[in-house]
């Protein structure tokens, strides 16, 4: 979303802090601080450092792989979301999430896991050799900056707009505080805090459900409001309206939600996107491994509660309608991604309020962490130790992630006052990074599946995917009548558009790496060990009791999954 | 997770929201004994003073469990 325009739009400041919510805010920032501090003593190793020393309960792990990307613009633009699309929004977090998590836990894990990689391109470099791992390493680098500095430069926007904030005051007081913790702590600390960040997020932001609830009577009282306010009720169903494009507000078929989203993009990001996969690295053995994604999906399930529910609750209970960005700009009226504030200032007095903006720092702190952290440890590992400096003592690499860190805070800090003079580039890089995410995943899977799969297949697969990524967003960009072509509708709408070239670009990376895995010389088996299935001999669980193992409780998530699909069908 | 001599992250998000609980739950007190004169929807429901209980309780029960004596 554009959060440009929300401050433009923007008469005033939404909420005014009193005392007491400066202190909860003051609090919240001296804690984070204090255990980046406290953590120094403990991240004495490189693995201490970037990947917490690989001592992560499964309770931990999940938790933190959950809220590396709960960031406060996935909480405002989502709840945005719900505003404008309805409850089918709440498809990024079930069947764009939930799947693809219990693949990870179940599926992918043991291979990162038992390989002992580093990270995602470090696994590729073991898999496929030095050119796909440092494809994917410098564009998730790049991307990971450049994408921090856009959330950073939105986030003081919403400051601005909910607070009054000065922008150079939000950015730079934010970055740095996650720059001081994560500098002190790395890894260690960045999880530390995202566990503290998600128990706050949920405390801060699961009250607007509760009492809007109440005051419009209950779900029915709500599903009521809204078709009075909307004249219609296909705001309030999941898959019924999605037969058609032209039957849902989104325009979107549900071949483009199962296969775009719930297939290519969920399973991209969720078990390729170094910045979540880290969390579950740092667990203590491979049991916790595969229970941390489970784990995290468990907690992904609820996430609508707090997102999903506030923005139907502000179709249905807000007194004014929220319109688009553009139109507030020219009115001065609120807008959709001013959902979220409005309902927090709606319910919450003197404490509440507090505890609620502190949700939204902590949602957006949690998010740069993850991004500051998982760029250091790509940086360090697979640029600066495989091609800059490859044999220096562990002490020389944990330095180097230490500066790192500052450095990619400091580049995030650049990115965010370009984009301030530049708006533009805004679209460019989020439509960057989304051109890596499809090609990886089949990449990746390919190469943890099939063994036949080769070297310079991974390289070249991997590299078709990206560019024909890049060349069908360009083309879309030039011609706008192509995305009919892509999406397979002329009746198709932006949202369609994202899903359809991630499915497009995993079809014709998979494609040509089967086709030069058929051309080109195979590995020998011995040399996927641990890498690959079949290959890889995977530890038993059949000694454990049945609540114990991994595979058990992925089942019961996925039937909660099914069952709640089902309820809100 | 927890190396010799580390507090556990549980008990830290306790001290933290011991004081949030302590804070919410006051300012609810006062929000009730002195009514602001533009009070949040809902205002009857006295939302600040059940939920900063909440998060006390909350808190407090992390304290306890967590607290450093009994994890070493």
């Amino acid at each position: 979303m554009n959060f440009a325009a929300l401050w433009l739009a923007a008469p005033e400041r939404l909420v005014h802090l009193g005392g007491v919510d400066v202190v909860i805010v003051a609090l919240y920032f001296a804690m984070v601080i204090g255990i980046g501090i406290y953590l120094k003593r403990f991240a004495t190793t490189g693995e201490d450092f970037f990947l917490a020393g690989r001592d992560m309960t499964a309770w931990i792990a999940g938790l933190s792989f959950v809220a590396a990307n709960l960031g406060a613009l996935e909480l405002m633009g989502w709840a945005s979301a719900a505003y404008q699309y309805g409850i089918l929004a709440t498809h990024w977090y079930w069947v764009g999430a939930i799947p693809a998590m219990l693949f990870l836990g179940i599926v992918m894990m043991p291979f990162y896991y038992i390989s002992k990689t580093h990270s995602v391109p470090g696994y590729l470099r073991l898999r496929y050799g030095e050119g796909a791992r440092g494809l994917s390493a410098i564009s998730f680098a790049a991307m990971t900056v450049l994408m921090s500095g856009i959330n950073m430069y939105s986030m003081a926007l919403v400051m601005k707009v909910v607070l009054g904030w000065d922008i150079n005051f939000s950015i730079w007081v934010s970055s740095l505080t996650v720059a001081i913790y994560v500098f002190l702590g790395g890894l260690l600390s960045a999880i530390f805090n995202e566990v503290l960040q998600f128990v706050l997020i949920w405390l801060g932001a699961l009250l607007i459900p509760i009492l809007g609830l109440i005051e419009a009577g209950g779900w029915n009282g709500m599903t009521q409001r809204i078709a009075a306010n909307v004249g219609k009720g296909d705001y309030v169903h999941l898959w019924r309206t999605l037969g058609s494009f032209q039957d849902n507000p989104m325009g979107i078929h549900w071949t483009g939600i199962v296969l775009g989203l719930g297939f290519v993009t969920s399973f991209g990001y969720w078990t390729t996107d170094f910045l979540v996969v880290q969390r579950v690295l740092s667990a203590r053995n491979l049991h916790a491994a595969k229970m941390a994604p489970i784990i995290g999906a468990g907690f992904k399930m609820m996430v609508p509660f707090i997102v999903i529910l506030p923005g139907l609750l502000g179709i249905a209970l807000l007194p004014e309608k929220l319109v688009g960005e553009s139109v507030a700009a020219a009115t001065g009226a609120h807008s959709y991604n001013e959902v979220l504030p409005l309902m927090l200032a709606r319910y919450c007095g003197p404490g509440l309020l507090g505890l609620g903006i502190t949700a939204l720092m902590a949602g957006f702190m949690s998010g740069m962490a993850g991004n500051v952290s998982a760029f250091a440890t790509v940086w360090t590992y697979d640029i600066y130790g495989a091609f800059i400096r490859k044999r220096a003592p562990d002490s020389h690499y944990l330095n180097v992630g230490r500066w790192c860190t500052l450095i990619g805070v400091l580049i995030s800090i650049g990115t965010a006052y370009l984009v301030m003079q530049f708006l533009s580039i805004m679209d460019y890089v989020q439509a960057l990074f989304s051109f890596f995410i499809a090609p990886l995943f089949g990449t990746v899977l390919l190469g943890m599946l099939w063994k036949r799969a080769t070297s310079a297949a991974g390289f070249w697969g991997l590299l078709a995917g990206t560019l024909s990524s890049v060349g069908m967003w360009a083309w879309v960009k030039i011609n706008p009548a192509a995305l009919g072509i892509i999406a397979l509708s002329p009746h198709a709408k932006d949202m369609a558009e994202n899903m359809y070239r991630a499915l497009w670009s995993w079809i014709i990376c998979v494609a040509v790496t089967v086709v030069v895995s058929l051309a080109t010389k195979p590995k020998p088996a011995s040399e996927l060990a641990g890498l690959v299935y079949g290959c890889t001999e995977l530890p038993s669980e059949r000694e454990l009791k049945l609540t114990q193992r991994p595979i058990f409780w992925a089942a019961v998530v996925c039937a909660v999954f099914v069952i709640l699909n089902l309820i809100f069908w | 997770m927890h190396k010799p001599g580390m507090v556990s992250i549980w008990f830290l998000i306790g001290l933290l929201l011991v004081a949030y609980g302590i804070l919410i739950l006051g300012a609810g007190i006062y929000e009730y004994l002195v009514p602001p004169s533009q009070p949040p929807v809902l205002a009857e429901l006295h939302a600040g003073i059940w939920w900063g209980g909440l998060v006390l309780v909350i808190g407090v029960f992390y304290c306890w469990r967590f607290q450093p004596a009994k994890t070493k």
